[in-house]
């Protein structure tokens, strides 16, 4: 495999070729430090305040997609092959003010202007998907930006004007758009690329073949998808993550596809790539897929790093597990496919031979008989960590529950099933006495921790609760509404 | 303004912030914006991993060995006073000698190369100590014999034990009030210069660059003039910067005129809210008397505060607490006390409302209290409550209220925002909702204005006109978001009668205006404000006296208008008037001045009238809550708000829009947790959790009272603005908590703890629901 030593990409719409680039160097500290791209801030450094929001485009199978990211936890090495746009570049070459700003001037949006930049970013690239946005859109496309002085109140007046001051047709990142598809593309060698000091070493395969082969040989590399938890490691913790192998710009990683009755999704894809598929094929997903992150973390982070990383508290396991979810593990040409819950070994332990890596998740699509929900619970509504997270399946034929499959997040040192409570519940009939014995048994399968997020006692009582909701909205018989209206 | 059609940017109108253009483009300089001076080093802190002990040695040669590493700071290292407190007190060392006093605690400086070295270097530390038993909250310090970190205050009026004797009714209860982060999106920074002999200038993000100032000449042992303070512009300050950028400044300027290079300092988001002060937590204990109306006849309440391990501003915040646990009512007979308790944890400073927030929401607590205990409907208890009427004026500390305008103000939210018949709708909703349970509540504010050290009540600005017509200009007051200097402008350009463009606002600092104040207490343009006024007044009589001895026409005869200076007939374009004024060797420079009138206050009397007047407010808020989960939604918010005559009403509406999201999430969503070893666990907007766009109210509805003038002469007859509107958030908890309350017919005032975070919501409904 020839190899290639330098980072190539686009900034602001000029070429860039840098060489040793390290692992663990950020995208924000570049811009900011070695290129005086000094709207780009830093509020929180580990995703959560948008203060860095920037734009990444990036060639997929669609075409040019253009993304808001946090460049506080994106590493520069993954920027390789795409066009970096920083809130310096919106006004464009005649430095007229951008539809996006003059709609935030006008009506306020700014105080103290500290995250300015960052929410005329994420505005940027809502206008751009979706020109006449509602406030329930502008809200998740604000799920990531926080601001301390405003209340948001201006700022989604602005978001919803924006459109009255422009169209999307005619901003450059679009008529530029086959200029910076045709640079891009030739930016696109096949080679593999290794970067950075001995250390520090940042290694981008060509593709997937060539990251089973480059993790054989590395075995002990951190493998780094959307960078949204390692990316902390290096921010918070100081820690070292050479080598890493990035695969973040795998296209062939990145599917999302039904293939007969499943629904299969490459470990590289981020939840926003799986937003439509969810949309279609797991409805009660939808909602919760919105509430993972902020808009900014969706577009980086992964299915396959959520469930790699082995969190107790990751959004995605419960509701994967619920739904009888297999993943498929690799290394170099060899292939296992086990059930996700037996993936969770015990708390930072997890079934992963050295030098294998999660390569697909495949998702059963529901069947008839089957209902469906998912459910978070957190402090804050939006970007926030769940205290409790639950995916809940259960099969019902005749008014008798056959099969069930219960499975929880937040509630032990690994997302996992709750076996009494699912024996509690089949062969009963669908009742809310079924389900009341259920949540009667979850304390045998439970005994969660007390934290910052929730204590001990309320984990299991929202979750004993969560299986009454879930009774009772699936019931024939609720009249009146049980959950509050999402955004 | 008939007369201002043609000028652009005067008072009262909706002028835009003076940087929003640089804010949306990525343009406004912040300090860690600024470009380094060659060999510019950078400091980080290293910080304690345990409450409280003795500390025996700290080994940094490792530190010192670390790669980029050009030295260390420590308490040897101060070569003036190893002090920062800002009230003079003496008890909070830059770096300490013998204590650790809380988990985060600040022990040295390691400056370096490179901000990544030094971060990596600081964690090389070997610290020996003995560790003590340590106390965290005011219960606990009270219980362990933990002493007073300030003289407590006590307010008293009329008699309150023959009143708890004869009353009818009586209740007691405890509250606690969590404290809250400012969460700032930009953090802590200092950035120092040295220069020749003992100077040295620091840019910063402090809104108090005089106190700075004084920290930094104080530590380096130097006269305050060889140190100047520069601040452009914060991203964020809500209090969070009023003392606590000392450290950052002096740890910055020591290790700047040490290695005589360029310093900076900005600790990550973690050590930002770890090892800087916040919100006081309160726990608050109520004993009430009241008649069979609900109309309060004695009241005896004590503040206990959680100050953290040194004084630092805890007096006035803890003194203010009780300034306004009346909040809009009159007690007849009245006891208050503060217990400003230290504790091992950070020491808390001001934000937004300084105390203020956790005694009103007292009051309003003891309303509701009273409210389920005689059957009513709160907002009939809140106004039977209200001062007003014969003999039923004076606050707890002996100041009459003169400017009362609630009886109107809350009517007419009352009436705007249907809060009879949506509460009768929402009644009959939790009827027939078995799982979802709807709230509604309206609070007013009532907030005193003005600091209550007197002494702060000063202001001064600096004007210059240039000789082709364009103005400087300066004041005391710091930017950090509220728009303190577009208003300020607009001040100027009315006065002038000038396009607010040809006013260049300029960033404060020390060598322009001394000793001023910090933008603090809502009082920024109050006081700048009206010192800028006086210093445009100045300049403007001498250009008067210069129109009539050169034109000869009367003083009357001389008007600024609409960019013009008419002189009798004669007419002459403003920048032209100027340079023939400067070519008469006209003086176009003033400095101006301003001290606020009436004040006055006897701390250990209890007595007098630290408030030059009060600002006004109602919020009507109703919520849903998941009875299932605890979980909960704004449904909609009505806000009405008293800024007197607004000079920015665009500005003013986006401050009181922006307090009361920032209110609501200190008592929804904002939550301080410690472990058991007294670490602070929620330490950044992971784990920290601010509102966001989806919290704020479904609807939300936001006005002003712009009928509403200012008695006194303020500036324009406009009030503060800056904190008041945030004890607007109390209505989404007290209606959060009718809410809980319908689980049991209303019939049980829930016990509900601040923040109501969903938790503590579903454990209220859950109590209730098994008859506690």
């Amino acid at each position: 495999m020839a190899h290639r030593s330098e980072i190539r990409f686009v900034l602001n719409g000029r070429d860039v070729s840098i060489n040793d680039v390290g692992a663990s160097q950020t995208l924000l500290d570049y811009l900011r430090l070695e290129r005086r791209l000094t709207g780009t801030k830093e509020g929180c450094a580990e995703g959560d305040c948008g203060a860095c929001t920037v734009l990444v485009g990036r060639l997929t199978y669609t075409g040019l997609t253009y993304a808001p990211v946090n460049a506080c936890i994106r590493f520069l090495a993954s920027v390789d092959g795409c066009h970096v746009v920083t809130v310096e570049y919106l006004s464009g070459p005649d430095g007229r003010l951008h539809p996006v700003q003059q709609a935030m001037i006008d009506h306020h949006g700014s105080q103290c202007g500290f995250c300015t930049p960052g929410f005329v970013m994420s505005l940027y690239a809502l206008w751009m998907e979706t020109p006449e946005p509602s406030e329930a859109q502008v809200e998740t496309a604000l799920q990531g930006n926080l601001c301390r002085c405003t209340g948001y109140e201006p700022i989604i007046r602005a978001a919803v004007a924006v459109s009255r001051y422009g169209s999307p047709a005619s901003d450059h990142l679009n008529t530029e758009r086959a200029t910076v598809t045709t640079h891009l593309q030739a930016l696109q060698d096949g080679k593999r690329v290794v970067s950075g000091p001995q250390n520090n070493l940042s290694i981008l395969p060509a593709d997937v073949d060539d990251f089973a082969e480059c993790l054989l040989s590395h075995p002990d590399a951190t493998i780094v998808a959307g960078a949204t938890d390692v990316g902390l490691w290096v921010t918070k913790f100081l820690r070292s993550i050479g080598p890493a192998i990035f695969i973040g710009h795998l296209n062939d990683l990145k599917q999302v596809e039904t293939q007969g009755n499943d629904l299969l999704i490459g470990a590289g894809a981020s939840y926003t790539d799986c937003q439509d598929a969810l949309s279609r094929h797991l409805p009660h997903l939808s909602a919760y897929w919105d509430r993972i992150a902020g808009w900014q973390v969706r577009n980086m982070g992964t299915v396959g790093g959520n469930i790699a990383n082995g969190s107790p508290i990751g959004d995605t396991p419960p509701v994967l597990i619920a739904l009888g979810a297999e993943i498929t593990l690799r290394r170099g040409a060899d292939r296992r496919t086990l059930p996700l819950e037996a993936f969770f070994v015990d708390y930072g332990k997890q079934d992963r031979q050295s030098g294998e890596f999660v390569e697909t998740i495949r998702i059963p699509l529901p069947e008839p008989n089957q209902h469906h929900a998912a459910y978070k619970i957190s402090k804050r509504r939006d970007e926030d960590i769940s205290s409790v997270a639950v995916g809940i399946n259960v099969s019902v034929t005749d008014g008798v529950i056959t099969t069930c499959r219960l499975a929880f997040g937040g509630m032990a040192a690994t997302p996992k099933r709750a076996a009494a409570a699912e024996q509690a519940l089949v062969g009963q009939i669908w009742s809310e006495a079924a389900f009341d014995q259920a949540a009667a048994a979850l304390p045998q399968d439970f005994s969660p921790l007390s934290d910052w997020r929730a204590s001990s006692d309320y984990r299991m009582l929202s979750a004993q609760n969560l299986l009454r909701r879930f009774f009772l909205e699936h019931d024939a018989a609720t009249a009146a509404p049980i959950q509050l209206a999402s955004a | 303004m008939k007369d201002n059609v043609s000028v652009q940017g005067t008072a009262h109108s909706d002028r835009i912030h003076d940087s929003a253009i640089k804010h949306v483009t990525g343009r406004a300089d912040y300090t860690d914006d600024i470009a380094l001076p060659t060999g510019a080093l950078h400091a980080y802190l290293g910080v304690s991993d345990v409450a409280h002990a003795t500390l025996k040695s700290i080994d940094l040669s490792a530190v010192r060995a670390a790669p980029g590493v050009v030295g260390v700071l420590t308490a040897e290292d101060v070569p003036g006073v190893n002090d920062i407190s800002p009230t003079g007190l003496n008890d909070e060392p830059v770096f300490p000698t013998d204590k650790i006093q809380f988990h985060g605690q600040p022990l040295f400086a390691v400056i370096a190369e490179t901000r990544d070295a030094a971060r990596r270097a600081a964690e090389r530390a070997q610290i020996d100590c003995d560790v003590l038993p340590h106390a965290l909250d005011p219960i606990a310090a009270q219980e362990a014999g933990y002493p007073y970190v300030t003289k407590p205050l006590k307010l008293e009026r009329g008699d309150i034990a023959p009143a708890f004797k004869t009353a009818p009714n009586r209740i007691k209860g405890r509250m606690s009030v969590g404290g809250q982060d400012h969460m700032y999106l930009e953090g802590h920074i200092a950035f120092a210069i040295p220069g020749e002999d003992d100077d040295v200038v620091v840019h910063c993000s402090t809104q108090h660059p005089s106190e700075a100032q004084h920290m930094v000449a104080h530590v380096l042992g130097v006269p305050s003039n060889a140190v100047v303070v520069n601040v452009r512009r914060m991203g964020g300050g809500f209090g969070g910067k009023e003392s606590q950028m000392n450290l950052f400044c002096a740890v910055a300027a020591i290790a700047a005129k040490k290695w005589n290079r360029a310093v900076k300092i900005r600790p990550d988001r973690d050590q930002d809210m770890t090892a800087t002060g916040k919100r006081h937590d309160f726990v608050i204990d109520y004993d009430v008397a009241f008649d069979e109306v609900g109309r309060i006849q004695a009241l005896d309440g004590s503040f206990a505060a959680r100050c953290g391990f040194s004084a630092d501003l805890s007096g006035p915040v803890t003194d203010r607490a009780l300034f306004h646990a009346d909040n809009a009512y009159f007690y007849p007979n009245v006891r208050l006390t503060s217990h400003p308790m230290k504790t091992n944890t950070v020491s808390n400073t001001a934000f937004r409302g300084f105390g203020g927030p956790q005694g009103v929401i007292a009051a309003e607590r003891i309303i509701e209290e009273i409210a389920y205990a005689t059957g009513q409907d709160p907002l009939d208890v809140r106004k039977a409550n209200f001062y007003g009427g014969e003999g039923r004026d004076l606050t707890p500390y002996h100041q009459t209220v003169e400017d009362n305008i609630l009886d109107r103000l809350v009517s007419e939210l009352e009436d705007s925002a249907e809060y009879r018949q949506r509460r009768q709708e929402i009644i009959a909703f939790n009827a027939d909702s078995p799982v979802l349970k709807k709230g509604i509540a309206l609070t007013p504010v009532k907030f005193g204005i003005s600091f209550t050290a007197t002494w702060y009540n000063q202001a001064g600005a600096l004007v210059h006109i240039y000789n082709d017509g364009s103005i400087h200009l300066n004041h005391g007051g710091t930017e950090m978001g509220q728009g303190l200097n577009t208003k300020v402008a607009q001040i100027v350009a009315e006065a002038f009668q000038v396009d607010i463009d040809r006013i260049k606002i300029t960033k404060t600092t020390t060598e322009k205006v001394p000793n001023t104040s910090a933008t603090a207490a809502s009082s920024g343009t109050d006081l700048n404000g009206m010192a800028a006024l006086d210093a445009v007044r100045q300049i403007q009589a001498r250009l008067v006296d210069f129109a009539v001895e050169t034109w000869g026409v009367a003083p009357d005869e001389v008007v600024f208008r609409a960019n013009e200076v008419h002189a009798g007939a004669q007419v002459f374009p403003f920048d032209a008037f100027i340079k023939q004024a400067y070519l008469a060797r006209i003086q176009l420079s003033a400095a101006g001045f301003y001290k606020t009138p009436k004040i006055h206050w006897d701390r250990d009397k209890g007595q007098g009238r630290p408030f030059y007047y009060f600002s006004y407010g109602a919020a009507c808020s109703e919520v849903m809550i998941d009875t299932l989960t605890g979980e909960y939604r704004v449904e909609r918010t009505d806000l009405l708000h008293d800024v007197g005559r607004s000079l920015n009403p665009a500005l003013d509406k986006g401050q009181v829009e922006g307090a009361f999201v920032q209110g609501m999430g200190w008592l929804t969503t904002e939550e301080l947790w410690w472990d058991d070893t007294g670490r602070l666990r929620t330490h950044a907007p992971s784990t920290y959790k601010i509102p966001l766009a989806s919290d704020r109210p479904r609807i939300f509805n936001v006005n002003l009272a712009d009928w509403s003038e200012n008695r006194e002469l303020t500036i324009k007859r406009s009030k503060a603005v800056g904190e008041p509107p945030f004890m607007l958030g109390i209505s989404v908890f007290e209606a959060l908590s009718m809410a809980v309350a319908s689980v049991a017919g209303y019939t049980t005032c829930p016990r509900l703890d601040a923040p109501a975070t969903p938790e503590r919501v579903l454990m209220a409904v859950t109590r209730l629901r098994d008859g506690g």
